[in-house]
């Protein structure tokens, strides 16, 4: 079955059972594999991606179900990887194995829009379905009021490849 | 150098000399040879006959364990054969490279190898990659240092000893020629005896410019936008999709049928194979072939295979505690870790003694990427591609699984999406590598979660017993400890397990934390294999193994000695923590002994609100540790702050405040990340995470019932790192034991419940209250 969707400003077409996990799809299928598996019951947030700009677990969604939608991936959440965001994640050293840090990024890039200031109460809420094996949750924490400040149109994050990490 | 880390660096047996830094670097030398567009800079085992550095490098005839290239652009990649699991290793490894060689770390860059027996040994864990190359590394170092300034010196017309090397420049007064100009146009050819390595100028600490200052990590970027390969990602032409049909028992398992005509009906099944394993791997396993995963996974859900069960079907987690007591009870039982002259006389003739019993449960590495692996032959070769910790370890084994020798196994390399202890045991790519032979083409094999989970090498569950002998004076004068757990050593890595004073072998991992260095008299520490767990699932080393455990029934049962003995429990573990005796300390690894030990402790008091009067429910416990090996001894101190509900028991981890002494902190940024996700772990472990096996297998699959500490749960977390220049040592798991004791200490200083099994639940709470 033939499903057809926006993939990262792409029209992109996948030719696979419609019951297939949208994230086995982008893997497989659209070479995308920046999404990840962890769960595969939506409990981990690792395979997070923006459907029509909502934080969607992609190993629980059919395929199907996304024909015609939008959808934003790590890959296309900024062209050269610069979103606030992923800047932020960056200069606070946040990823350790990093296997479920794109899925933080998605979802903490949907809160954002829905909380532009989000509050530590909010932000647990929000990133608490998102597991963290290796616990950088403080650094991650700190990463998304980072962003959120350029995103308001406070200080840019700046990162430089060679600087320190700012954590004391 | 520990015993342990002689039989790491040559499980063989053969004997080494022991070197003074720490590590052996015994016959061997250095040496810089042309290759290709650049010089390689490498070790070489002394006794090689070689008539050229170029023929050595071309041959790779050296012992690359460590080696760089200097390019004549400038880049200088260093090569990197420990696995990157979200400790940042090949930064910090590459630091103390680039600190020695003056070099611009700008144009430092990593390359993480694939297997290859000129390696060397690889295996990543035990929190030792920072402290067994330090040295080497450093050398190396500061032989490319030598040899570009010489040559610089020359190619400049001076002297080299009007040179400096800074920043990848050598200079001399106003004129200067770049690293990469000097391999451009310059010969660095060089070799180094073993002599004149160990004479090479190592800088003092205060001339360090990159080690200890903050920097990003390398592996960084390529994390935050999807670029990074993990072992899922890997894919090759043809290949077909496999997942496992796992029995009901670890191992004696045997399929009497398969069944799948109701999978037929899912489009690009293909069929279920049986694997025939003669290297007992994974008995009795089935793998559903597809073309896709989601027709792999469907169909496994329809195929139906008839097993007849091995013996610890019925097996459960209370069984298996119950076996660690009767072991305990049998004085027969275990091994005996060290001499204990005058033991039974202390407690014999002791005016109180003490004695309490400590539970630790089972517990998931829970790695975010389920174990899989992509196996294909070519052109002889067979491809293994996974994210792995102990390539050494599973090569020979996937060797006789595919009838191949050793040579023709290649195991590449990719990011890990989490090791945790996890990837040392490549018991995963065993499956894949069979189910390819099987099929005569590439299989890629995928565990879902729920496989993973019942697959995984899980952290035993552990029954321990310790006791202590008072005298009048309520101070301790004699000390036992037996603890009974799984022993992954034993059964994946026999050749690692030194025999104890009655002859009998023991799994150093599962009792490391248990030689602490508290002087308490005559001391008793008797590691006991739990056989039943040892059958009923594949003990595995999770993230500081059995320090996790043993630390918890140690730094628990300290805090009850000193309640007895009528002592505040920091005093009481200052009084015992003297650097004297066996517990002095030496050069160059455990320089100032006990009183490092004492130094966090007292720092972590002043650091938390210990003493101070806290609301009702909450309270401040302590606990602390050398780490894991006392050889390379990390002085941990933890302060733990609770607050405990009463009537519904939940306990609330309010603040963890925590002091280490590593020694020397090469990469302070990723040392910090190291301690913040060890201690959290260790909470997790203490609060949160844990499950328990039932009729052979363990009752938890995924995250539905089993429950890892979440963003909300994390406390306000107060790290400091004491500034020292001593030996650097490991710092990936030491934390990971002193926070769950010092939270059931906590939990007693704030409701007088004490808590001797983890996790702790409300409900054991509530039953402590009303005990």
């Amino acid at each position: 079955m033939a499903t057809e969707f926006q993939l990262n400003g792409q029209a992109v077409t996948v030719d696979i059972e419609g019951d297939t996990p949208l994230l086995w799809a982008l893997r497989d299928d659209l070479d995308m594999t920046g999404t990840k598996y962890g769960c595969g019951i939506g409990m981990c947030g690792a395979c997070t991606v923006l459907v029509n700009g909502r934080a969607t677990r992609s190993c629980i969604t059919p395929v199907a179900s996304v024909a015609n939608a939008t959808i934003t991936t790590i890959e296309g959440l900024d062209p050269n990887g610069e979103h606030p965001l992923q800047k932020a994640w960056i200069k606070t050293q946040t990823p350790q194995c990093g296997y479920c840090q794109s899925g933080q990024i998605m979802q903490a890039a949907a809160m954002l829009q829905d909380f532009p200031e989000p509050t530590d109460e909010q932000i647990s809420s929000v990133m608490g379905g998102n597991l963290c094996r290796c616990m950088a949750y403080v650094r991650i924490r700190e990463a998304i009021k980072l962003a959120a400040r350029e995103l308001n149109g406070g200080d840019a994050v700046e990162v430089s490849a060679t600087g320190g990490a700012d954590n004391e | 150098m520990s015993k342990f880390y002689r039989y790491l660096q040559n499980p063989e047996g053969a004997q080494q000399e022991e070197s003074s830094q720490g590590i052996s670097m015994s016959r061997r030398g250095f040496l810089i040879g042309a290759a290709g567009a650049g010089f390689t800079l490498a070790f070489f085992r002394s006794g090689l006959s070689f008539a050229q550095p170029e023929d050595v490098v071309q041959s790779q005839a050296f012992e690359p364990t460590i080696w760089y290239h200097i390019h004549p652009d400038g880049r200088i990649v260093v090569n990197i054969a420990e696995a990157e699991m979200g400790q940042h290793v090949g930064t910090a490894l590459a630091r103390i490279v680039a600190d020695e060689l003056e070099a611009d770390w700008s144009m430092v860059e990593l390359n993480h190898v694939d297997s290859d027996p000129k390696w060397g040994l690889m295996v990543t864990g035990g929190s030792w990659s920072v402290w067994q190359n330090f040295t080497p590394l450093s050398q190396a170092g500061a032989a490319g240092r030598q040899a570009l300034i010489e040559e610089g010196a020359r190619l400049l017309g001076v002297s080299p000893d009007q040179c400096q090397a800074r920043n990848s420049m050598v200079s001399a007064g106003d004129q200067s020629i770049s690293y990469g100009d000097i391999v451009s146009r310059g010969d660095l050819t060089r070799t180094y005896s073993e002599e004149e390595l160990k004479q090479m100028p190592i800088k003092p600490a205060s001339q360090r410019r990159l080690i200890g200052r903050e920097s990003m990590a390398l592996d960084i970027p390529g994390k935050t936008d999807g670029a990074s390969r993990y072992g899922l990602d890997a894919k090759v032409d043809g290949m077909v999709y496999g997942r496992p049909l796992l029995p009901p028992t670890r191992y004696g398992s045997t399929v009497n049928s398969v069944d799948d005509s109701e999978a037929k009906s899912v489009k690009g099944y293909q069929q279920t194979i049986v694997l025939e394993d003669p290297t007992n791997t994974v008995p009795g396993w089935a793998v559903v072939i597809a073309d896709t995963f989601h027709a792999a996974n469907k169909a496994a859900q329809r195929v139906k295979v008839d097993w007849t069960a091995g013996d610890t079907a019925n097996v459960s987690e209370q069984d298996i505690l119950d076996h660690g007591v009767k072991l305990i009870e049998n004085p027969d039982k275990g091994s005996i870790m060290f001499p204990d002259e005058g033991v039974d006389e202390a407690f014999s003739s002791a005016d109180n003694v003490l004695e309490q019993d400590y539970i630790t449960h089972s517990v998931f590495h829970f790695q975010m990427e389920p174990v899989n692996a992509l196996a294909y032959e070519q052109d002889g070769t067979w491809e293994i591609h996974t994210g792995n910790q102990w390539q050494s370890l599973i090569i020979p084994v996937l060797a006789k699984a595919l009838g191949v020798k050793e040579s023709q196994v290649v195991m590449r390399t990719y990011m890990l999406g989490g090791g945790f202890g996890r990837r040392l045991n490549g018991d995963y790519a065993v499956p894949a590598a069979l189910a390819s032979k099987q099929l005569g083409k590439p299989v890629k094999l995928v565990f879902t979660r729920e496989d993973d989970s019942r697959f995984d090498s899980p952290r035993s569950p552990s029954y321990q017993r310790l006791r202590m002998a008072f005298d009048g004076d309520g101070k301790p004068v004699g000390m036992e400890h037996h603890a009974a757990a799984g022993w992954p050593t034993q059964v994946m890595a026999p050749f690692f397990m030194p025999k104890g004073a009655n002859e009998e072998p023991f799994d150093p991992f599962s009792i490391q934390g248990a030689a602490h260095w508290y002087s308490v008299g005559p001391h008793r520490v008797r590691p006991i294999s739990n056989d039943l767990a040892n059958a009923t699932f594949r003990p595995g080393w999770l993230r500081s193994v059995g320090s996790g455990w043993v630390n918890f029934a140690l730094e628990s049962f300290m805090d009850e000695a000193a309640r007895k003995a009528g002592q505040d429990p920091i005093e009481f573990r200052l009084a015992l923590l003297k650097a004297e005796g066996k517990n002095a300390g030496e050069a160059p690894n455990s320089v100032g002994g006990a009183s490092r030990q004492a130094n966090v402790l007292r720092r972590v008091r002043e650091m938390s609100e210990w003493g101070q009067d806290m609301p009702d429910g909450t309270g401040l416990g302590v606990a602390t540790t050398y780490g894991q090996e006392r050889n390379m001894p990390t002085w941990t101190a933890c302060v733990a702050k609770v607050n405990v509900d009463r009537e519904t028991g939940r306990v609330k981890l309010e603040k963890l405040t925590l002091v280490t002494d590593a020694g020397t902190i090469v990469h302070p940024d990723g040392a910090r990340a190291q301690v913040e996700g060890a201690a959290l772990w260790g909470a997790s472990m203490a609060l949160h995470e844990g499950t328990r096996f039932e009729n052979g297998e363990p009752v938890d699959r995924n995250l539905n019932s089993y429950t890892p500490l979440r963003m909300g749960d994390v406390p306000e977390l107060e790290i400091e790192f004491v500034d020292s220049t001593e030996t650097a040592v490991g710092l990936g798991e030491p934390a990971t034991t002193v926070t769950g004791p010092a939270i059931a200490n906590a939990i007693f200083a704030a409701v007088g419940a004490r808590l001797r099994e983890i996790p702790i639940t409300a409900e054991a709470v509530r039953k402590a209250l009303q005990a």
